[in-house]
Parts: structure tokens; sequence; C-alpha cells
């Protein structure tokens, strides 16, 4: 830690602000001790990069140091060392943390989520698997581990139902049968499909963890879809026939006369399709008014006309205001 | 456990409009919800940490999430592989050789 700031940083004695900057953050992104969690060095190895880019930082600090009259601890040279820059108030970082039980919180699934992969129970399972082998008699039929997989599933996938081959990370390939309706987070089980049994033991099983992706158009309620269809005034107003996506390909909606904004138009069986006795789900549409682009025959009208009498569309916002 | 106005005024160049953003990307997870959050130990170290990630390190903000989720990986590995050392230490001696038998049988 003694060393040369110069040194450390690897940066010439007349170096500019700019590279020292540089040359530190560039030091300071590998050695961070966060970054390195299992190499106890890299928390030195930061220290020494911080204390000497406290110092060649610093104008007044360089200057004195260059004179010869500070050390390369910050400290006046023939005074007893007290605690330099970079070992004062030693604060415990996130890795001090992020390993213990506290770290969980952190989890790589994300908030709230379950993580992916294996959990507690599997940890167990597997020493156990270990264990049974280890245990003294280190041959005799064993069933094979269960091992667990994520699949990330289109959401079209889970209104139709597919089959999706999942390649394992040893080169195998799975194929997963998507049943339609198929709820994210749900866990399938592939019988005999995990590690492979010992001395005629079972085959464990795959679990597959299915993570559904979120569709731009598309929402999932239960067995139905929903979805938003912009319609422009004159097709809500005089009525049309427009093409409208469902998850099974584009087909021609009705838009009745009269329409408003909000108004949910039915299309019976687009929905999730029929599976394991129930019934195929719908599509819901909701209608949503778009103006878009205005001419003037549009606003010379408008200016000409007067709505019927006692139309408020904000008439339910009074009294809850 | 601390609020939000503590963190700010002890994580020196912490802005709260950061903090609470933070929040909402679950990139911190303090306890409580809005209005009443609580930060433990590992949420001021974890916000200390993207500070200095950001203002000295010079990871962006669009960078940031890619940076988090890979150390969140790690750490959840980390976190495993502590569980099982445990667990090892827990094993009795003839466990442990048994244990150490199959690996050297693994790497043959």
């Amino acid at each position: 830690m003694a060393d040369d700031p110069y040194t450390t940083l690897g940066v010439a004695r007349d170096a500019d602000a700019d590279a020292i900057r540089k040359a530190y953050r560039t030091l300071a992104r590998k050695h961070h001790p966060d970054l390195n969690p299992g190499d106890k060095a890299a928390e030195e190895r930061f220290k020494a990069v911080s204390a000497a880019n406290d110092l060649l930082s610093d104008k007044d600090k360089r200057a004195r140091y260059d004179r010869g009259e500070i050390d390369e601890t910050g400290q006046e040279r023939h005074q007893p060392r007290g605690p330099g820059p970079g070992e004062q108030g030693r604060q415990r970082r996130y890795r001090d943390y992020a390993e213990s039980d506290a770290g969980r919180r952190y989890g790589a699934a994300g908030a709230g989520a379950g993580a992916a992969g294996w959990g507690e129970e599997d940890l167990g399972d597997i020493f156990g698997e270990f264990f049974r082998h280890g245990g003294g008699a280190a041959s005799g039929p064993a069933r094979g581990r269960d091992e667990t997989y994520a699949l990330d599933v289109a959401f079209v996938d889970t209104i139709a139902g597919a089959t999706r081959r999942l390649t394992l990370p040893d080169g195998r390939t799975l194929d997963v049968r998507i049943p339609p309706g198929i709820e994210d987070g749900t866990t399938l089980r592939l019988r005999g499909r995990g590690g492979a049994g010992r001395e005629g033991g079972p085959d464990g099983d795959a679990l597959i963890e299915i993570r559904v992706l979120p569709h731009a158009l598309f929402r999932r309620v239960g067995r139905d879809v929903h979805l938003d269809l912009p319609v422009t005034l004159k097709e809500a107003v005089l009525g049309s026939k427009v093409p409208v996506p469902t998850p099974s390909g584009t087909v021609s909606l009705s838009v009745p006369p009269d329409s408003d904004t909000g108004r949910q138009l039915r299309l019976r069986g687009k929905g999730v399709a029929a599976h394991g006795g129930h019934p195929a789900g719908d599509l819901y549409v909701t209608l949503r008014l778009h103006v878009g682009a205005v001419d003037d025959s549009l606003r010379d009208f408008l200016r000409g006309w007067t709505p019927p009498a006692g139309v408020d569309p904000r008439a339910d916002l009074e009294g809850a205001a | 456990m601390i609020t939000i106005e503590t963190l700010c005024v002890e994580v020196r160049g912490l802005a709260r409009d950061d903090v609470e953003r933070w929040i909402e990307r679950s990139w911190v997870r303090p306890h409580g919800g809005s209005g009443r959050y609580e930060f433990g130990d590992i949420d001021v170290a974890r916000v200390r940490l993207i500070l200095e990630l950001r203002e000295e390190l010079r990871v962006n903000e669009e960078a940031l999430p890619v940076v988090l989720s890979l150390l969140d990986q790690l750490y959840e590995e980390r976190r495993r592989l502590r569980r099982v050392r445990d667990l090892l230490d827990q094993a009795g001696p003839e466990q442990r050789a048994a244990l150490l038998r199959l690996i050297e049988d693994a790497r043959e």
C-alpha cells in the first residue's frame, strides 16, 4: 500500500487530471471489492487505487507530494503514521452482507419472486443423494436427482398450447409440451427426464419452471384474453368491419354503429383453446376511440355542429371530486 | 433500520429522487411501503454500491440493471455455495471423505 501513487495508477508523473481519472476508473472497475467477492486481495488493491486517486486528483496534495512534503498516504513526512486515507473508517461493504442470509432479499430472480433454479429443498435433495452414495456404501442403486430448468414461453403459446424444445446445459434436448392456459410460474414435471439413476435406480425428474413472457397487445384473465382496439371516429359512429389481431391470427370484427370508447365486444372461442374439459375462452375487444389526424372539413363540421342537449361525458365526475 | 431521510443524510451525495427511482425499479428493496421505508444494513450498503458504481465507476443507469443482475446472480451462487459448505461442515468425517472420493472419481 505504501507504493508510489503514480506507479499504483500506472500513470506518468506529468499525467494530466483526465489521464489520472481514466486510469483510476479502469483500475477501480477491475478491483472493486463488491465485484470481486471471493477475492480478499481485491479490497487491498481497491484501497490502494482509491488512496492514490485521492492524492493525485487533489491539486494541492499532488503538488505537496511531488515536492516531497507528504508521503503516499497523505501524511506529513517524518510524522508518526496514523491511518491513511484508504484505511480509515472501515465501512462494511455490500459483499459483507450479500453472502449472508440477508442477501436473499436481492436474489437473482427479482423482487418477491421465488428463486428460479434450485431451492433449499433441492439442495437437501442433492446432498441427500451425495451422502446416500457416500455414506459408507459407495455403490448400490439410487434414484437420479431432479433437475430444475426455467423455460420462457411466448404468450401465444399459452393460448393455443405448443411444444417447445429445451436444450439442456449438457447438450441433451427436452421436448416440453405447453398445455393451453398454463399460468406464469407453473412448474411442469417430466418424469424420468432428470439426472440418470445409479446402478439401475430410476432416473430423476426434470422440473420445468414456466415463465410466460408478456405480450404487447394481449392480456390474459383466466381463460379469456383482452385486447384494446383503436378505432377511428368514423368507424365508431358509422360502424365498420375492422381487422382484429387474435392469438390465432387476424379476423374481421363488426364494430356496430354508435359505438363509444370503452365498449367491449366479444369474439367467442378466441381465448385460451379448449383443453382438459375446459371450454375455449373468449377474446374481449375493448374499443378505444382514436381521433388521429384532423382535417379542415372535420373542423368545419364540428364548428357548425351542436351536440344533442343533455350530453355531458363528465357528469359522473361531479359528485366524486 | 433507518428511514429514507436518515439514509440521504448518512450517504453523502445521495439524492432522495435517486433512491425512490431505484426502489421503483427494484434495485433497492427496503422493508415497508412507500412513505415508510425502512433500510437495513444491507440496503444501505447496496445504495452505497449503486451510487459508487454510478459516480465512481461511471456505470450509467442504463447499464446498471445488467451489472446488478449479474452481481445478484453471483451472490446467489455464493450464498448457495456457502450453504453447501455449511452442510459439509455438519457432515461427519466419513461423509466428507466419501464426497472427496466422489470428486476424485469425477476428475478421472
